[in-house]
């Protein structure tokens, strides 16, 4: 064991204690270490695991300008009024090209500003896609051992990685500003089935019954499953009967409801979370809870494993020297990729195999 | 251990505009510079007192904070935030650089309060980037 690990364990272990102890620096540093994926930042994330469970987390998302922020920062304020502790992680992209970015939504936190029970952090969208979301699923688990009753996850919903960062909350509200034609657009995106509820924020401005009578009729169009129903027209065959268990399944008995809130004035924001609690009441009743919580640790533990394997084998083709000598043979038309993998992977195959 | 640990180290900066203070231009221009540069930048937005600043860097971990003033007072602000980041256990490893109208005469004993580089209206924004990436704590 070498000096460094040593001392990082040391200072692990210093990390885990005063996060535990709930001090916010430590809390702060853990969350960078997972960011980073600092050296050891496994060990640390492993180590919490047996403190969390405790808190609520729901997930706010929605097109840039919805007012997430804004109504997060008044989501905050309620929850302190009635004695709870918030985490909140808010997300936003960052620059493809330099890797830089400009972390805004901090601005719109005023109600909770100096409350140091009120814990903020901005996280940037670090190139990588699926990594962010490991990273909040760990920053996540880092708010909940320290002891937060709640926590709320704020991200620009604009796709599969989005969908993906909010899969880590319990329930997931999706912000849709009133009016613009872009509000059908964003629902495509393949948000409209993530949703455990529906916020029309800005519902003091022009179009906001519209969209809530749009999101109304797209709601029940989903359950009226016009898939199933096509195929019902074309008569009764096989994929019809299977299309039917399916819906079957899909009908969980949540209709997502649809809040109107004017998160600048506060107005609505009771309502959006008594219904964020009429959510987590059923998720327990129907067992839902459980059964998503099961979902997402398999998940997890698929994710944690695919990474690792595809490092495992990054660090066999580094130490044969490299991909350029197969890319060459490539490029050559010696061979092709699908054989290439097949090489690589066979003796890694063949020890499984053997074991 | 792991080879999944590699490090992949980004410079998180605050960039924070405090007291009654209203010129933002220069912290937005030096906001884009650092996002340019390859940082993330946290902006604190207009008129946060000493304790909202200490607040956003212990919470976001910041590299560095940088506090803009243009109002003259740097005596007063700074050594309450430099106060705050010593109560939260912050001070030691956030380099503190202070940047707007500074005269030269507070500069020395603004230094001693922690303040670990200042940069008046002269200096290049490519030097302040650079003193960045070499002084961001090492952790």
């Amino acid at each position: 064991m070498s000096e460094a690990d040593d001392q990082r364990r040391a200072e692990n272990e210093r990390l885990i204690e005063e996060l535990l102890n709930g001090k916010h620096r430590a809390l702060a540093r853990v969350i960078s270490n997972i960011e980073n994926r600092a050296p050891g930042y496994r060990e640390l994330v492993s180590r919490l695991h047996e403190h969390t469970g405790d808190a609520t987390v729901v997930g706010v998302t929605g097109s840039p300008g919805a007012g997430k922020s804004t109504l997060v920062d008044k989501m905050a304020e309620t929850y302190r009024d009635r004695g709870e502790t918030v985490g909140v992680i808010a997300i936003d992209p960052s620059s493809p090209f330099t890797g830089g970015a400009v972390l805004g939504d901090r601005i719109r936190m005023a109600s909770n500003v100096g409350d140091m029970d009120v814990f903020f952090r901005s996280m940037s969208a670090r190139g990588t896609l699926g990594g962010l979301s490991t990273a909040t699923t760990d920053a996540v688990k880092a708010l909940d051992a320290f002891g937060k009753d709640r926590i709320i996850i704020e991200t620009v919903g604009a796709g599969q990685n989005e969908v993906d960062i909010v899969g880590t909350a319990d329930t997931v509200a999706v912000l849709v500003p009133p009016s613009s034609g872009d509000d059908v657009q964003m629902l495509k995106a393949g948000i409209l089935e993530i949703a455990d509820v529906f916020v029309v924020n800005k519902a003091d401005m022009d179009g906001a019954d519209r969209t809530v009578q749009e999101l109304r009729e797209m709601i029940h169009m989903r359950n009226d499953s016009p898939l199933a129903g096509t195929a019902g027209h074309h008569g009764v065959d096989e994929s019809a009967i299977g299309d039917d268990t399916g819906d079957g399944e899909d009908d969980d008995g949540w209709e997502p409801p649809i809040v109107e809130t004017v998160a600048k004035s506060g107005k609505g924001v009771d309502e959006f979370l008594e219904t964020l609690t009429d959510h987590r009441a059923w998720l327990n009743a129907s067992g839902e809870l459980e059964s998503r919580t099961r979902e997402r640790y398999a998940e997890e533990i698929r994710r944690l494993l695919r990474e690792e394997a595809a490092a495992l084998v990054e660090t066999e083709i580094e130490s044969q020297g490299g991909l350029d000598e197969y890319v060459d043979a490539v490029a050559a038309r010696q061979t092709d990729p699908y054989k290439v993998t097949d090489e690589v992977v066979g003796p890694i195959r063949d020890c499984i195999d053997e074991g | 251990m792991s080879t999944q640990d590699h490090e992949e180290r980004t410079i998180r900066c605050l960039v924070a505009k405090v007291g009654l203070d209203g010129h933002d231009r220069g912290a937005h221009v030096i906001a884009r510079a650092f996002r340019d540069a390859g940082f993330e930048v946290i902006y604190s937005g207009l008129h946060k007192s000493p304790d909202e600043i200490v607040q956003a860097a212990v919470q976001e971990d910041v590299d560095v904070l940088g506090i803009s003033i243009l109002s003259g007072a740097h005596n007063t602000l700074v050594p309450k935030i430099v106060a705050g980041l010593e109560e939260y256990d912050a001070f030691e490893d956030t380099l503190v650089i202070l940047g707007g109208i500074i005269p030269e005469e507070d500069r020395p004993g603004l230094r001693e309060e922690g303040v670990d580089a200042i940069f008046g209206p002269g200096a290049s924004m490519q030097e302040t980037i650079e003193f960045i990436r070499e002084n961001a704590p090492e952790r």
